[in-house]
């Protein structure tokens, strides 16, 4: 990886540091705590399945809000403020920012994921007094986890290295809606019929499935998640995640910063 | 070889909400600067300077035209560390100090890490924020963002230098500092451009300047060449509160200010006037051609421009 990307990508996890951006974790510790205390209080043998569902399903709304939020600025805002002016007039390509960008948010998600992880893991304890074996399957889920939010990264440095801010939070944040319903989209088009299904086929198949990428029920109810699951998510979502950044470099190579 | 060669670059942005109708921001412009020069590119607000440097630092795509940078196409990402840039009011990442935004810069391009320290401390002390290196962007005013703007241009050493409005937000010590720092610049051997519509800076500075207006190129050249004696006349002071008749005679324009009178005669009637001072014993002071300032061959060029846009309508 050239020095430059590494240099942006880590100018990027800088600036989501400074700007507060991990404070969310005390939120999140302060939600799985409560509900760690609670939920051992008010349920009968249900805890580990209700903290685990509850901790992850926050690991991932969390996530999920930051990668967009932050995601939809990466570009936007360095043009607004002009900060990328005295960038690109250095020796940086064009793609080398945004891939920076992207990979500067992917381990800020990554070092959030990995503290609310263990947070998730406290509370699991705390209520289970032990882990035990399909507790493993925690870690797939956060790896699936992981790779939704490498998607909803790509995705809003797409739409924002041609468009608004308001805009590009409104298009990641649908697509992460209708990409979280994408199983039942597509059992929509294989009902349909003449033009709807075609349009509805298409349109399963353009939005991210992020369906198959939540295993958090399956891991709550200690079920196990089979490998060729893990390999066919991890092929679909870099291959969707390369597919959008290029689609985000080939739109910010061709843009004039007015 | 000439450190930039513009040729032809013109741009036409399409507007509207369909984006159909053009609108001209640069009409083809052919420009050559040379090694070592400090070049000026003036010109109203609007026109068309700010356009051109960002063309130049590719961040704006020309509609037609290329340039050479530094005997390299301008669009070779090696020549950019060549090339420093201080754009228009500039912001930086306001959650950086000062020190670490010029690390950052220095690794962009290609600073070897050794280095880098030393150089950042050297062009702090230059622009004058070694004090406050360690203090967040977002606490800077106006001028102090300036500076730490001109220190990010100049940090990594480079042969050509293009400063977007310098001088703007700074006071007027500021102000002479910049002008002092692209003195300094010069005389390292590099080459500086820079647009203002601020001309006594451009006046006390350049070797040479451009003008532009509405995006089209209305003259070139060296500085005293554009400020040339005004129709051949020349300016005699001498001492004294008279004014003799042979210099009445002279047809001269005599003013007199405290102790000493200024004369405009013709270049050609300068020898006359030296002769009517000497037979009259007056004590001669100077003389010297008397020149039009930049700033009346702007306006002129200027209206002259909007004459010619008025009568071609």
């Amino acid at each position: 990886m050239s020095a430059r990307i590494i240099h942006i990508a880590s100018n990027t996890f800088r600036e989501a540091v400074r700007d507060r951006v991990l404070y969310n974790l005390i939120a999140f510790a302060l939600l799985l705590s409560g509900a760690a205390i609670l939920v051992g209080q008010i349920s009968i043998d249900i805890e580990r399945l209700v903290v685990v569902d509850l901790g992850l399903s926050a690991v991932s709304l969390f996530g999920v809000v930051i990668a967009t939020f932050i995601g939809i600025g990466l570009v936007s805002k360095e043009i607004e403020k002009r900060t990328l002016y005295t960038v690109l007039s250095r020796p940086v390509r064009r793609w080398e920012f945004i891939v920076g960008k992207f990979f500067g948010l992917a381990g800020t998600l990554a070092v959030n994921t990995f503290f609310m992880a263990i947070g998730v893991f406290a509370a699991l304890l705390y209520v289970a007094h032990s882990f035990s074996r399909p507790d493993a399957m925690i870690l797939v889920a956060l790896y699936f986890i992981i790779l939704e939010f490498l998607i909803v990264c790509s995705l809003a440095l797409l739409f924002s290295s041609f468009s608004t801010p308001l805009l590009s939070a409104v298009f990641a944040f649908s697509l992460f809606v209708i990409g979280s319903f994408a199983e039942d989209l597509r059992g929509f088009a294989y009902m349909s019929h003449g033009i709807t299904k075609w349009v509805a086929t298409a349109a399963a198949f353009i939005v991210p499935n992020f369906s198959a990428l939540n295993v958090i029920s399956a891991v709550a109810h200690q079920q196990p998640v089979a490998m060729q699951l893990v390999l066919q998510n991890s092929f679909y979502a870099l291959f969707y995640t390369a597919m959008a950044l290029c689609g985000a470099v080939l739109i910010f190579e061709r843009r004039n910063l007015k | 070889m000439p450190a930039i060669e513009i040729l032809g670059l013109e741009k036409t942005y399409l507007v509207g909400f369909w984006r159909k109708r053009p609108k001209r921001a640069l009409r083809p412009l052919h420009l050559t600067v040379e090694e070592g020069e400090i070049f000026g590119f003036l010109g109203p607000n609007g026109a068309g300077k700010t356009t051109t440097l960002k063309m130049l630092m590719g961040l704006v795509f020309p509609t037609a035209g290329t340039a050479r940078l530094l005997g390299h196409e301008w669009t070779d990402p090696q020549v950019k560390a060549q090339i420093g840039f201080l754009p228009e009011q500039p912001y930086f990442y306001d959650y950086l100090t000062a020190h670490e935004l010029l690390d950052y810069y220095g690794q962009l391009s290609g600073v070897p890490a050794k280095d880098r320290k030393p150089r950042i401390e050297e062009v702090l002390a230059k622009v004058g924020l070694t004090d406050v290196k360690g203090v967040q962007l977002r606490k800077f005013s106006k001028g102090m963002l300036q500076r730490a703007g001109i220190a990010q241009a100049i940090l990594h050493n480079p042969k050509l230098v293009f400063f977007d409005e310098p001088m703007s937000g700074l006071d007027p010590l500021g102000r002479r500092e910049v002008r002092d720092l692209m003195e300094q610049l010069k005389h390292e051997g590099k080459t500086v451009f820079f647009s203002t519509h601020i001309l006594s800076d451009a006046e006390a500075l350049c070797d040479r300047v451009a003008i532009i207006h509405k995006g089209e190129l209305r003259g070139v050249g060296a500085v005293e060449e554009l400020t040339s004696s005004v129709q051949g006349k020349v300016e005699v002071i001498w001492q004294g509160t008279q004014i003799p008749a042979s210099m009445k005679a002279l047809s001269a324009e005599c003013h007199v200010t405290g102790d000493r009178v200024r004369a405009v005669i013709q270049e050609n009637q300068q020898d006359a006037a030296i002769d009517a001072l000497r037979r009259e014993r007056m004590r001669l002071i100077a003389i010297t051609p008397l020149r039009t300032s930049l700033e009346a061959y702007f306006v002129e060029k200027l209206q002259h421009s909007q004459t010619t846009a008025g009568t071609s309508v």
